[in-house]
């Protein structure tokens, strides 16, 4: 199964943009890289945009061509690529739709969250198949960074292997 | 005429990562018929059952979209750029609602 390494921030921020666009879907883009070595994607920025559709807003969502150029070049300039994107489903589940999938590219992840009469039911994560005939789940890794009084002891830890090392090169 | 085609990230994977693929043509229907000769299995993420260009698949020749000049039949030139960019369109399931 593939992994969406997703940062506790983002996952709010996708979370809010859906409530907040409720009886309608919002939708955004990730930016990231891949892992390597099976790591799945880290999406490390995220694009909200606006919904483009003019009808049909609670059921549709669309960004143009021009919208996703923009993106795919803010993407470059950070070094990254554009990794996936985000939608949600108001009063509906997180599962892809003909629809979806009809619209969808292999190789990228498609976020949907789930709104349930104004709240987030859940959050899940797609990947078209490279047949095109369906989307595989992908697991949704929540990273919660750890606690700033964690973050400076790793950081003194790996200062002090850092400098133990160096010493053990010395002649 | 050659014309290099930018390939977006999620479909390198049908043209063994290449970024770019510089193929023969004069019109973007031209290039991209070359392009799919080269590379098989780009066509079904390209073109739907009925062999057209799928709906939501867009493509700009150098920053101008072919959609607002004469389509596939848009000339290309040697040295143009042709970029294919998805609209990217979904949504829960049904039909259209008023």
């Amino acid at each position: 199964m593939d992994r969406l390494v997703l940062l506790h921030r983002h996952r709010l921020v996708v979370e809010r943009h859906a409530v907040t666009t409720y009886p309608e879907e919002c939708c955004g883009v990730l930016m990231g890289r891949p892992l390597g070595d099976g790591g799945g994607t880290l999406v490390e920025r995220l694009r909200p945009v606006d919904n483009e559709r003019q009808e049909s807003r609670g059921n549709r969502y669309l960004m143009h061509p021009e919208t996703v150029l923009a993106a795919e070049k803010e993407a470059r300039k950070l070094g990254l690529d554009v990794v996936g994107y985000y939608h949600s489903h108001p009063d509906h589940p997180s599962r892809p739709s003909e629809f979806d999938r009809e619209h969808a590219w292999p190789g990228i992840s498609y976020l949907i969250v789930s709104v349930q009469g104004g709240e987030v039911a859940d959050a899940r994560s797609w990947r078209l198949r490279d047949d095109r005939e369906s989307f595989e789940e992908e697991q949704i890794v929540d990273q919660v960074p750890a606690p700033a009084g964690h973050r400076a002891a790793a950081a003194r830890t790996q200062a002090r292997t850092v400098a133990k090392s160096k010493e053990e090169r010395q002649p | 005429m050659s014309v290099t085609v930018q390939i977006p990230t999620p479909l390198r994977r049908f043209t063994g990562d290449s970024g770019e693929v510089v193929v023969e043509g004069d019109t973007v229907d031209a290039a991209l018929a070359d392009l799919m000769r080269r590379h098989p299995k780009l066509q079904p993420h390209l073109l739907g059952d009925d062999g057209k260009v799928r709906s939501f698949v867009n493509v700009f020749v150098n920053d101008d979209n072919i959609r607002y000049a004469e389509g596939g039949a848009t000339r290309v030139a040697s040295g143009d750029t042709v970029s294919i960019i998805p609209s990217i369109a979904g949504g829960a399931g049904g039909e259209d609602r008023a």
